[in-house]
């Protein structure tokens, strides 16, 4: 571990000037960002502790509920409110890490996870995202875990958290806060991003940007399910993960909201799956064309191939049970 | 005084049967348990040392070459940096387990990624992990075989080749030839490898986690070219070894070797990750088992061979058809290893070498054959227990499997009659069903403790033996207890220190039954010389709560010991009943799976084992014992890879959180059956291993369950979601 400043900030204002250094990182829980430290995957000259700022709240506001960034995972898992409409979100977390790591861990900072690809955490090896421009060892070496759509030459890592996955599927918003107070929304479907020529980018943050809150629209009921696919049954990461908001009406599909984790670099969402779900009657042949859209394009490099057939099936079994077909 | 015994005649006495403090084989705690519950167990890196200094190893970056230079000036001017060491009294790989001399390979040789090639010594931990991670070192690498596919393996000259095998196979009334993949293991222990080493100009003390400080300390003076007087090793307490802390590894030899350099104390703790990259690995292995049989089900023929892999100059090759030898009939026997030299890191013993990967694929092939036959698989495994070893004509010297197949199928409510896949559907989840036996061959060392009968009508246990969380230190309370007429609590155990007599080191399952029988030999000298002092025959002595009786009077033993304390070295030494029986523990696994019909997820619901292990000695550590291996079942069953790097060579996954063992969520209630026994040959106190036993076979035992759920045939382990989905029928 290298050496490090650490400063402590108790605003957002402070802590958006602070980060916009270089060589700065903001800290939360710090269950991933220390971790990394530990292997100098991330050396960072100061960490600045957000832990100070006061936005652990979970509060209702027009039409939805929003979360600060600080408040713990476990703390929105448990929220009565997130449990009754968005039990998507609540179920997605309880999915992740262990119960110690999701007390410790905060909304913003699992926004903000690195990838599990075993190059980017090893200094020793290539990896683009990294160190951009050394290559990508995943592309030639084990890559089970990588993914398969939204990849390119130059990474084929995964986002590997499942709270935004469901975040995804609710079509949450995220609210930042840069430099002078300037603050903006994006969805979290457009907060993470596809590497293309620069993987070293995770995320749309601009220097000093931090994660001050993520807005939940109204509620909007349905069948929430949140199914994660992995060789144990818990503190593992996911093959695949499917997040699904589904209601039927009078017979027929009203809303089909889906995500994907762990396929692609970014909690996945095919606007093209809903717009063919929606308004049809619920049936196998339906789901499976639905899959097969899902999956057209997508793209193994050997290891990971099997997460085509996987996550054909997964959405397939999510929208049974969801529809109870 | 001594008590010596060779084990030469089967012991069938039965002694501690007739003792009357009643103890022994009793559900007791042990005595240490809420020290390390409670995290105030001493373990080897957790002991305060004035001025320690902190190591920490650089391993190579590349496969194989050399090492043509180390820049120390790229880290001496950092904060804290006291010194860079590769001398060449370091060692580059772990020693084998029980190898009693130091590694060969130096650190300037490259033969693996992750190699040892320097220690980094400073102030702080982080400081030297800081200056570990920017030393400038030079290679010069040399091309390098990853893959045990890519090479010729050499055969190992000790095969078994009996009959005509091949005629055998066309023969038959029906037969399978199945080859199966096992994939590289870790230990994973939870302690990582530590070593705390003061030297004081004539004597080295190390507090290390170490499994067998009787080798370990010669193996550590052949590498420093000590004398084993001029070291003291201390490992009172060890957080799992399960093979990886048999031999001595590379943090003991560097911490000493810079505490020696540096005159100062040095901690060298390894990383998680150098854990995985640095220490002994289970060898991945492929194996071909053939088994042929007429129609009633009878063996004509057993195949198995495997081929394993080590680094070029290692001995070991993982035994995998060693049980496999003499536990099913069938006149036409091959067996045979083959080793293929590659460049991952050493190959070594992580629990049950042989056996664990060795058993479910043997088990899993009989579970094909059963099918073709139509026969019921514990039926067709009752039908081929020969009366004695197959090859040798040598007796067993006791054998359970039978009441183990059966007990535990009775427990486990095991259907009989045809089994067909599918034939169980809940929702989205296919239930099945399967069996396989276990079977782990019995070891035993030379041992030797003091036992101490003190004034105070107390008892005191030495010996440099270990407890690597298996309950060492329960047993032998209980045993010292039981033959003296104590309660547990009256008896002092103190194990892991070289300044105690040599006890046999824990591994191969061999502690409990080797230092137990030590323990007694010391305990029945001193019964001996109390009948003396009292006058009567030893057999006619009654110690039981501190009192004595002879038939005649009783009295507190504190008088007759009366200020004149005992002191007898138990001495066991293994004898001709080796050579003169076959010796293993038996047992069998049953176990029902779940598997998802979409993902392919397989979760196991129950399962259930029943073993015959000698004498239980304490029925609550020997469970846990059982429940752990089972515990390992699941894991090598479902889980449990080490991946390769196809261009370099070095483990992709090397932590917790990628090499994934089985957490609680993955493990239902296990049933552990225990079939009482006595075995006069495995030791003088009739108890065999235990700590492996519980995982040779399990895996198979699940995987023919997977097959009976959802109809998925595989021979590749572990058996993740892509395997099965990718082997489900329609």
């Amino acid at each position: 571990m290298k050496n490090f400043e650490y400063a402590g900030a108790d605003t957002v204002e402070r802590a958006t000037m602070l980060c916009a250094e270089n060589g700065t990182k903001a800290i939360a829980g710090g269950t991933n960002l220390i971790d990394l430290m530990k292997l100098q995957v991330e050396t960072p000259a100061r960490l600045v502790d957000l832990n100070s700022i006061d936005d652990r709240r979970i509060e209702e506001e027009e039409g939805g509920l929003r979360i600060g960034a600080l408040a713990s995972n476990t703390a929105v898992a448990v929220d009565q409110r997130i449990r009754s409409d968005y039990p998507v979100l609540a179920k997605a977390i309880l999915a992740g890490a262990t119960q110690q790591l999701r007390n410790k861990a905060s909304v913003g900072g699992n926004l903000g996870q690195r990838t599990r690809c075993f190059y980017f955490t090893n200094i020793d090896q290539p990896c683009n995202k990294r160190d951009p421009g050394s290559g990508c060892g995943a592309l030639t070496g084990v890559a089970r875990i990588h993914a398969i759509l939204g990849a390119s030459r130059h990474c084929i890592a995964t986002y590997p958290g499942d709270m935004a996955v469901a975040m995804a599927a609710l079509d949450a918003q995220v609210e930042l806060s840069g430099l002078a107070n300037k603050s903006r929304m994006v969805a979290v479907r457009d907060f993470h991003r596809c590497p293309g020529y620069t993987p070293e980018l995770d995320n749309i943050l601009e220097p000093g940007e931090l994660v001050v809150a993520v807005h939940l629209p109204a509620p909007v009921g349905g069948t929430q399910l949140y199914r994660k696919v992995r060789e144990r049954s818990s503190y593992a990461f996911a093959l695949c993960s499917v997040a699904a908001i589904v209601d039927v009406k009078r017979g027929k599909i009203a809303r089909a909201d889906l995500a994907f984790g762990s396929i692609a670099p970014k909690p996945w969402v095919d606007q093209r799956l809903t717009q063919l779900l929606v308004g049809e009657k619920p049936n196998m042949a339906l789901f499976e064309k639905a899959a097969d859209i899902l999956v057209d394009g997508a793209r193994g490099v050997g290891d990971n191939d099997y997460k085509i057939p996987l996550v054909r099936r997964t959405l397939i079994a999510t929208l049974c049970e969801a529809t109870e077909i | 005084m001594t008590a010596h015994m060779k084990h030469d005649q089967p012991d069938e006495r039965n002694v501690l049967d007739h003792m009357a403090q009643g103890i022994i084989g009793k559900s007791l705690d042990r005595p240490e348990g809420l020290l390390k519950v409670s995290g105030t167990a001493t373990y080897a890196a957790e002991y305060v040392i004035d001025g320690c200094l902190e190591g920490v190893i650089v391993t190579s970056t590349c496969a194989r070459g050399k090492v043509t230079s180390i820049d120390k000036q790229s880290v001496m001017s950092m904060p804290g940096v006291v010194d860079v060491i590769n001398e060449p009294r370091m060692i580059a790989r772990p020693a084998q387990g029980t190898a009693n001399e130091a590694p060969e390979h130096k650190v300037g040789e490259i033969h693996y990624w992750g190699q040892p090639v320097a220690l980094v010594v400073a102030e702080t931990i982080e400081q030297a992990r800081d200056a570990a991670k920017n030393l400038v070192i030079e290679y010069a690498p040399a091309l390098a075989e990853f893959n045990p596919e890519d090479v010729v393996p050499e055969p190992q000259p000790d095969g078994t080749n009996e009959g005509d095998l091949n005629q055998a196979m066309e023969g038959a009334d029906q037969c399978v030839d199945l080859t199966f993949t096992t994939e590289g293991h870790a230990s994973a222990a939870m302690e990582p490898h530590a070593a705390i080493a003061q030297w004081d100009g004539k004597m080295l003390t190390v507090h290390a986690s170490l499994q067998m400080l009787n080798y370990n300390i010669a193996e550590l003076a052949d590498a420093l070219k000590l004398k084993q007087s001029q070291i003291r090793l201390i490992s009172r307490y060890v957080g799992g070894g399960f093979g990886s802390k048999l031999g001595i590894s590379e943090e003991v030899v560097a911490a000493s070797v810079a505490a020696m350099v540096l005159d100062r104390p040095v901690r060298v703790v390894m990383s998680r990750q150098q854990v995985f990259q640095t220490i002994m690995r289970r060898s991945e292995t492929r194996q071909r088992v053939r088994l042929s049989a007429k129609a009633d089900g009878t063996f004509t023929g057993i195949g198995h061979e495997a081929v394993v892999s080590n680094l070029p100059g290692e001995e070991f090759a993982e035994p995998v058809t060693q049980s496999t030898d003499f536990l099913y009939a069938g006149d036409n026997r091959i067996m045979q290893i083959a080793v293929a030299r590659i460049h991952r890191m050493t190959a070594g013993s992580v629990r049950a070498p042989g056996e664990a990967v060795g058993m479910p694929a043997l088990e899993a092939a009989i579970d094909e054959l059963a099918e073709k036959l139509g026969i019921d698989p514990i039926e067709l495994r009752l039908r081929n227990l020969p009366d004695k070893h197959p090859v040798e004509g040598t007796p067993y010297s006791s054998r359970k499997l039978a009441e183990c197949l059966t007990q535990g199928a009775k427990s486990f409510g095991w259907k009989k009659g045809k089994r067909t896949p599918r034939s169980r559907r809940e929702g989205e989840w296919w239930i099945g069903t399967g069996v396989a036996s276990a079977a782990r061959v019995h070891n035993v060392g030379e041992a030797k403790a003091r036992v101490t009968l003190r004034d105070d009508g107390t008892a005191l246990v030495e010996t440099d033996m270990t407890d690597i969380g298996t309950g060492t230190y329960a047993i032998l309370g209980q045993i010292a207890g039981e033959m003296l007429g104590l309660n547990p609590d009256a008896v002092d155990v103190q194990l892991g220190d070289t300044k105690h007599p040599r006890g046999p080191g824990s591994g191969g399952s061999w502690g409990a039954a080797s230092i137990g029988s030590a323990v007694f030999l010391a305990c029945e000298a001193i019964r001996k010389e109390l009948a003396g002092r009292a006058k009567v025959k030893a057999e006619k002595l009654t110690l039981k709560d501190g009192q004595i009786g002879t038939g005649k009077f009783s009295l507190p033993l504190t008088e007759l010991i009366g200020g004149k304390s005992i002191s007898v070295i138990g001495h066991y030494e293994p004898g001709a009943v080796e050579k003169n029986f076959v010796a293993s523990g038996y047992g069998a696994f049953f176990a029902e799976v779940a598997v998802n019909h979409w993902t392919g997820e397989t979760r196991v619901r129950r399962m259930t084992g029943a073993f015959g292990f000698g004498r239980v000695l304490n029925a609550k550590t020997a469970r846990s014992q059982c429940i752990g291996g089972m515990v390992w079942c699941i894991g090598s069953a479902l889980t449990e890879a080490l991946h390769f790097d196809p261009n370099d060579g070095h483990l992709v996954n090397c932590d917790l959180a990628e090499y994934h063992v089985p957490v609680h969520r993955d493990i239902p209630d296990l049933d552990v059956i225990m079939v009482e026994e006595r075995d006069p040959v495995a030791s003088l106190i009739q108890a065999k291993g235990i700590g492996e036993l519980g995982m040779c076979g399990g895996a198979g035992a699940i995987a023919n369950a997977i097959y009976n759920a959802c109809g998925a045939r595989m021979h590749a382990f572990p058996m993740t979601p892509d395997k099965v989905l990718s082997a489900m029928p329609d």
